[in-house]
Parts: C-alpha cells; structure tokens; sequence
C-alpha cells in the first residue's frame, strides 16, 4: 500500500513540475502575480511529493519487501538497519529519486527563503529548476522506476554491493548529491538572468549563498569519497583519477572558480560574463557527472547500472538543458556591460587570474576523462589516462594558483598599491624560507621535488595567517581589543582565510603522502618480522571472527617501535559476504600527526600470509584540510548574519557598521536554516 | 566584435554530445581489449599434438594454407569452456570452417578425458602446458577464440566463451568476407 502510494506521488510530482515549469515562464513573462503564486505552490508541492515517495521507498527498503525489483536486487534481510537505510539511494533508482528529492528541496527552500526576491526572478528560477526536476522524474517514471513489482515473490534479496557496506558511502552521496544539485540553483539563476537580460550585484549577492553551501557539500563529499577509498580498497590511496572522481572534482573547481567570480559581481558590478559562464559550466559538470557514472561511457571502478539506453535519456536531458542555456548565453551575455572596471593588480586581477587557472585545470581533468573516448572514435584504439598524466599537467598547474592565493587577499580592489603588497609579501616570504629551511633539516634533505610542494602549501598558510593577523591583530599593542576586533571582521573573511588555510594544510598531506612514503609487501609466517621505514612489524597469526553478515579473518600484527618495543597493535580484516559471493579488504590503520601506519591482509600463500604495510606519511593532514576547507566554507556562510538586518547589539549603536541590505533577508535565513 | 566567442561554448557542447551519442552505440563494450595482433602476422610455433585424441599437432606453418580458420584457446579445469563448447561442436558440424584447439596450462590426461566426454570439434590440436603460444597471442584467460585469414594473419579476437549471438553476427559474417578477400586476391 505504502509503494503504491510513493509510486503514485512519483507519477504525480512530474506532473506538477511541468505546471512549475509552465506556471513559472508564463507567470514572469506576463507579470502576472496569481501565476507567480501558483509557481511557488507547486514547488512545494512537487518537494512534499517527492519527499512522500522517498520516504515509500526508504520504508520497502527497510522492511524488505521484496516484491520490489529494486529492493530485491540491491537488499537483503540480514544486512543492518543503518545499511537497509543506506541502501535506498546505493543502487541505480533510489539515487536518482535521492538526486530529485535534493532538487525539489532547494527550490521549496527558495520558496520559503526567497521572499526578499524579485517575483519574476524568482518563478524564473523555479521555471528552470522545474524543468530539470521535470527532466529527471519523467526520467525516473519511464526507464527506471524504483517502484516497480515483479511477480514472483523471492525469499531472500540479493544484497548491497559488501564494499558500499560502509558508513563513509552511506554518507558520501548524499554529500556529492547536495553538492552537485546545489549547483542547479546558480545555474537556474544564470538562466534567469539571462532571459531577463540583468546581471547586477543584487544577484551576485542571491547567487553566492547557494553556490557556497553546494560546494561546501561537493567538498565534504570529496573528501568522504577520498578518505573512504583510502581506508575500504585497501589500495593504500587516496585519488586515483578514476573517471568517477573525476567527475566530482570537474565541477568543485569550476564552482570554485564561481563562487569568487560571483564575489567580483557583488562586489565590483564586473566579470558578469564569467560568472554566468561558470554558473552553467558548473552544473553542465556536475550532469556529466550523472551521465558518465549510468550511461556505461567509461570504464570505471565504481560505475554502476550500465544501460545505454538510460544513459540515451540522460544524454537528452543533457543536450537539452545545457544546450539550450549554452545557445541562450551566446545569444543573450554579449549584451551583459561590465561595470566597476579594475587595474591589472587589484583583488579583481588577482581572482581574474585564479579563474583562469581554474577553468584550465577542470579542462586538463575534462580532457584526461574524455580523451580516451576521443581516440576510440578517431581510431577505434582503447588508451586510460593515468595518474603520470595529471603529475605533469595539473599538478604543475597548482603551483602558480598557489602562490596566486597567497597573494591576491592582500590586494585592495579596484587598484592595489604593488609596492606595498611587495612589502607585506616579503614578510611571508621570509616567514615561509623559515619554516621550509626547518623542515628540510629536520628530514634530512632527499628528493628537492616534494619541498617545492611543500613550500608552496606553507607560502599559502604563512599568507593566510599574515593576512589574518594584519586585518585582526592589536593596533598599538592594545591586546585587550584583540577579541573585539576579530569579532568586528566579517565571517566572510575569516572564512576566507580559514579554507585558503585548509587548502594549504591538504597539499601538505598530498606532497608528504606522495614522496615520502614507504611499504611493505611480504608474506610473512606467524612469528615473523619485517621492516617498515624505522620500524618493524610483527605478524602474530589470523582469528577467523564472525560478523553479522559477513566473516572475517582478523590478522594480529603488533608494530614495534624503532624495531625494539612492542608499541601498536593492529587488526587488519578480511571479509567475505557470502550472499554475494565478495569480499572487502579493511585495513588497520592507526593514525599520527605525521602519517598513518596502513597495515592490510592479503591472501594465504604456501601457509604464509601476504600482508600489506605501508607508512602513509601526512595523509591526516588531507582529511584536515578538508575539513578546515568545510568549516571555512561553513563560517563564510554565517556571514550572511551581518546582513539581514536582524537588530544587532553591538551596531545598534554604530551606524557605520556592515551594511544593511533588506533585500535578500528571507533568502538568506532560509539558506543558514538548511545549511545547519 | 567578439559575438562569436560567445557561440565557443555551445560549439565545443555539441561537439561533445555528438562524441557521446557515438559513444553508446549498444554494441560497444567499454572494457573490451582489442588484440596487439590484429592485422599482424603470427610468430613461429610448433605445439606438440595431444596423444589418443586423434587430431593432429598445430604448428604456425599450418595456418598459412590459404584457408580461413578458427583458433580456440580452452582448458579441461575452465568452465565458461564447458559453456562454450556446445557451439563449437555445432560450429564444427555445421559448417565447413576449420577450428583448431589449444589446450592451455592444462594436463593433458585431463583435456583427453574432457574431449572423450564433451567430444571433439577440434581439427588440430595443440598442447601448450607452459603458456609458451598464449604469451605469443597474448591471451588474458580462456576461452578465447582468434579469426585467422588466408595468409596467416590475425583478424579478430573474442574473450570469454562464444555464443550463438557472437557466432551468428560477428563470427559467421567475418569468416565469409575473409573468404571471399581470398578468393579476390587469388
């Protein structure tokens, strides 16, 4: 009864975001307010729908009700709650109604946030947002319904993939989904704004919110996805450049490139063109994403539901919605003038240069993804781009983006005096020669390479830190205003300084994990030792432990310190699924400031046991920055505060505080409210 | 001016949705291996015959004779070959195409056994125990089968077990046009 009623509300949702869409592009185009009314209403309506199918499908899920194809093919009765749960949206049909329920969330949360918006802005928006929510459930209810029966009713499912049996995966989709759908809301801005033909800093300021709290889910769930590849393959990695984080990482940094373009508009009135350009370019990314991952068109690790006939559908969807915007932008963004103009070095110029770069480096990773694709078509030969690929293009890249980073918040916009910010740079300069210096003499020295890298992560740190200091630290050595004075800076800048910080922090895990780690792989006999880097480990034999779905072989290895004392002891596993026939690999890892200690089990080999060690040095340091990126994102985001006009204690007093702009309050509200 | 520039990127777009639309052509396979010797020439080899089967050795020098024929990579301990071996036995009936065998990393005491019960379609047979002939074809597992041409050359290459799909519209059609090359060329 429950499906039924999910799989009617299904039906019924596509049918109510084609009045959205209808509603919404009349409604603006006449004025007409009942119409505009009617647009947010079905918003709404089409979210609760949505939301009411989900939440059948959760339900077929965690029952196990197995007269559900879906349910039957990707569940199974022995698994635990948490992953009955998890599975609704781990398989093919139930993430893409995850996809669509996000979608529908953050037009009903525009709805509810958005009253501060020009009404034919806003069903604009929602018109746009409608048709791709029309496209994706018209999607669902005609090639991959997630409520479909069959009629013979089986026993027993056939259970999750064991290696998505994983709390890092029950979380990192959601996390990429809200990232990736977060984009559609500055994409359905862009189109709005280019039918309307405005771009002004009103919409910079209504655009920057929802293209923050998508990247700051695309980054958490960047993260999530690395760290869980690190820990669950067992491959001893953290980015492989595999097609599929390919995908998630194109547009993370052509959003990035849009949230500081987006700054420039609100702030400056100027790189419009750019910015409606990444708005699309990034969502355009973040549907490849989509399409790549179901349509079969790569090879990858982890694509799931190849079917080419779905991914024909999406490939429409695609051609159609990002067509038709690109085909609008090149008719409608010549008439887009720029406003504030700027001096070659200004924070403008600065961030003009970031932008470029990042747009290269999404097109280098565009390039290496679809390469391979390209040469088949010219010459039917099957070629994979590699990592060797990206060290020499993207990772080259970052370097000026770096040092570009570290430079551009000390500008003033519109004209920066260069002499000046030469001045404050040299302090970081030698702050950073410092600190690099130090390290090298603490390693020892080695390969000259990963202190380039190294540096470049420090330069960017020192230059956070400095900046920080100089806009918060005590004038005249008067201490006691230190905590006032920080208070008064915007959130905004602390966040900025705090995700420049953790990007800094994360390239310090990338080059240490990358130059200075070692391994081990030996097969060893209870009993036995073996070196890794100044320590060694001792393999004490293998239990055989039962889980709840699964059994495993627990190694017992105690690492020893400098070879001498017993000092760690780890539990490495191996477990096998019997309803699918598959194992995973968890590895025991025992986490330090400077790296972790990675030990994984292999297979027996002539009554010895293969065991995998490895020092995988500075790899915390990646997880850090990430969330140091997160918390800046989050902390920027909480800006928002400062300027809705909600009575303030301390700038009651000071009319010169930040300004009030009533316009956006609603919007901004809502968006905290969801974000937290 | 520079109104063109705008246009750039609903260009490059539909570049690319063209290059998809190519790219989900159904009968494509974006893990399939294509061969390192298609249209190239066999190295030399001689593969000892597999005794009381009754068929015998297969050497490099016989593939040149003009004819078009099939090689078919299989072992005793694989089961996708037991799946597969139906087809060939029908192929073999059926149909005059020579299909040569070699028995990979398998004893030969056992393929006998598998032969004697499963039958044999096999014209000639080798023995290739260590692996010597696969390393040359560069197999990654059996069954695999090869399309030799008149003079010798590797024409196609299939992985995994043949089935009647394979064989009614790649196989069948593939050795007719070999045929006919020959003909022309003679």
């Amino acid at each position: 009864m429950f499906t039924e009623i999910g799989h009617f509300s299904l039906i019924l949702a596509t049918f109510i975001a084609g009045l959205q869409v209808v509603f919404g592009f009349w409604g603006a185009q006449r004025r007409h307010a009942g119409l505009m009314r009617a647009t947010d209403q079905a918003a709404l309506v089409s979210f609760a729908l949505v939301l009411l199918s989900f939440a059948a499908l959760m339900h077929a899920y965690i029952v196990s009700d197995f007269s559900l194809l879906a349910v039957w093919q990707n569940s199974h009765q022995d698994k635990p709650l948490i992953y009955r749960i998890a599975g609704t949206w781990g398989n093919h049909e139930g993430s893409l109604l995850l996809w669509t329920l996000i979608l529908t969330l953050f037009s009903a949360c525009l709805v509810l946030a958005g009253g501060g918006l020009p009404s034919s802005l806003k069903a604009r928006v929602l018109g746009v947002q409608g048709s791709i929510a029309l496209g994706f459930l018209s999607f669902m209810v005609l090639t991959s319904n997630p409520f479909l029966r069959q009629a013979v009713l089986p026993i027993d499912g056939k259970g999750l993939n064991p290696l998505l049996q994983d709390i890092g995966l029950a979380m990192h989709p959601p996390m990429l989904y809200l990232g990736y759908v977060g984009f559609s809301m500055a994409f359905s801005f862009a189109v709005a704004a280019l039918i309307e033909g405005r771009v002004d800093p009103a919409w910079g300021r209504w655009v920057r919110p929802w293209t923050l709290a998508a990247w700051i889910f695309l980054t958490a769930g960047i993260t999530l996805g690395s760290w869980w590849a690190y820990y669950e393959l067992g491959w001893g990695g953290w980015w492989f450049w595999d097609p599929v984080e390919n995908v998630s990482f194109m547009p993370w940094l052509s959003g990035t490139a849009l949230l500081h373009c987006a700054i420039v508009v609100e702030k400056r009135d100027a790189m419009k063109v750019w910015t409606i350009l990444f708005a699309v370019l990034t969502f355009a990314l973040s549907l490849v994403g989509t399409f790549i991952v179901r349509s079969g068109l790569l090879t990858s690790v982890h694509a799931f539901a190849v079917d080419p006939e779905r991914g024909r559908y999406i490939l429409i969807l695609l051609a159609l919605s990002i067509g038709g915007s690109l085909g609008l932008f090149a008719v409608r963004a010549p008439i887009f003038k720029p406003g504030g103009l700027f001096a070659p070095i200004s924070r403008e110029g600065a961030l003009l240069i970031n932008n470029i770069l990042l747009a290269i480096a999404a097109a280098i990773v565009f390039y290496g993804t679809l390469w391979p694709l390209v040469v088949e078509a010219l010459s039917g030969q099957k070629i994979t781009v590699g990592g060797p690929f990206y060290d020499r293009t993207f990772v080259p890249l970052m370097a000026p983006l770096v040092v570009v980073m570290g430079i551009g918040p000390f500008m003033t916009w519109k004209r920066a005096d260069a002499a000046a910010v030469a001045q404050r740079l040299g302090l970081v300069l030698g702050i950073t020669a410092l600190i690099v210096v130090a390290v090298i003499f603490l390693r020892r020295g080695g390969a000259w390479l990963p202190y380039v890298g190294i540096a470049l992560a420090v330069w960017l740190i020192v230059a956070a830190a400095v900046e920080w200091w100089e806009r918060n630290g005590p004038r005249n050595g008067r201490w006691a205003d230190l905590w006032k004075r920080i208070a008064r800076t915007p959130n905004a800048a602390h966040g900025m300084s705090l995700a420049h910080a953790g990007l800094g922090v994360a390239i310090i895990g990338m080059v240490g994990s990358t130059s200075w780690s070692v391994e081990t792989i030996t097969a060893m006999a209870p009993g036995e030792t073996a070196g890794l880097g100044q320590h060694c480990l001792r393999f004490n034999g293998v239990d055989v432990v039962p889980g709840p779905n699964y059994t495993a072989q627990r190694g017992d290895i105690t690492v020893l310190k400098n070879c001498q004392d017993d000092w760690l002891a780890l539990a490495p596993e191996k477990r096998s699924y019997p309803v699918r026939a598959m194992g995973t690999t968890e590895a025991a890892i025992n986490s330090r400031w400077n790296g972790d200690i990675y030990v994984a089990l292999g297979d027996e080999q002539d009554g010895k046991r293969v065991v995998r060690a490895y020092f995988r040095a500075y790899v915390p340091w990646i997880w850090l920055g990430g969330i140091l990126m997160v918390a800046g994102g989050l902390l920027s985001l909480s800006d928002r505060r400062l300027r809705l006009g909600i009575p303030r204690r301390v700038s009651a007093s000071k009319p010169a505080g930040p300004a009030v702009e009533p316009p956006n309050q609603g919007l901004l509200t809502g968006k905290e409210a969801q974000s937290s | 001016m520079m109104r063109w520039l705008f246009f750039l990127p609903l260009v490059v777009f539909a570049v690319l949705v063209g290059l998809w639309f190519w790219g989900l052509n159904p009968n494509r396979d974006p893990n399939a291996l294509p061969s390192q010797l298609i249209n190239k020439e066999l190295p030399a080899f001689a593969l000892p015959a597999l005794e009381g089967s009754g068929s015998p050795a297969l050497a490099r020098s016989d593939l040149s004779d003009g004819q078009v024929k099939l090689i078919n990579f299989f072992a005793s301990w694989c089961v996708p070959c037991r799946a597969e071996h139906p087809h060939l036995e029908t192929l073999a009936k059926e149909t005059s195409l020579p299909i040569h065998g070699i028995a990979w990393r398998d004893e030969p005491a056992a393929t006998l056994a598998w032969l004697q019960n499963l039958g044999n379609p096999y014209t000639r047979i080798g023995v290739d125990q260590k692996n010597t002939v696969g390393l040359d074809f560069g197999i990654t597992g059996v069954p695999e089968t090869f399309i030799i041409d008149a003079k010798g050359r590797v024409r196609y290459r299939h992985q995994g077990p043949l089935d009647p799909r394979i064989i009614n519209t790649v196989i069948t059609p593939l050795v007719q046009a070999l045929r006919r090359e020959a003909e022309e060329a003679s």
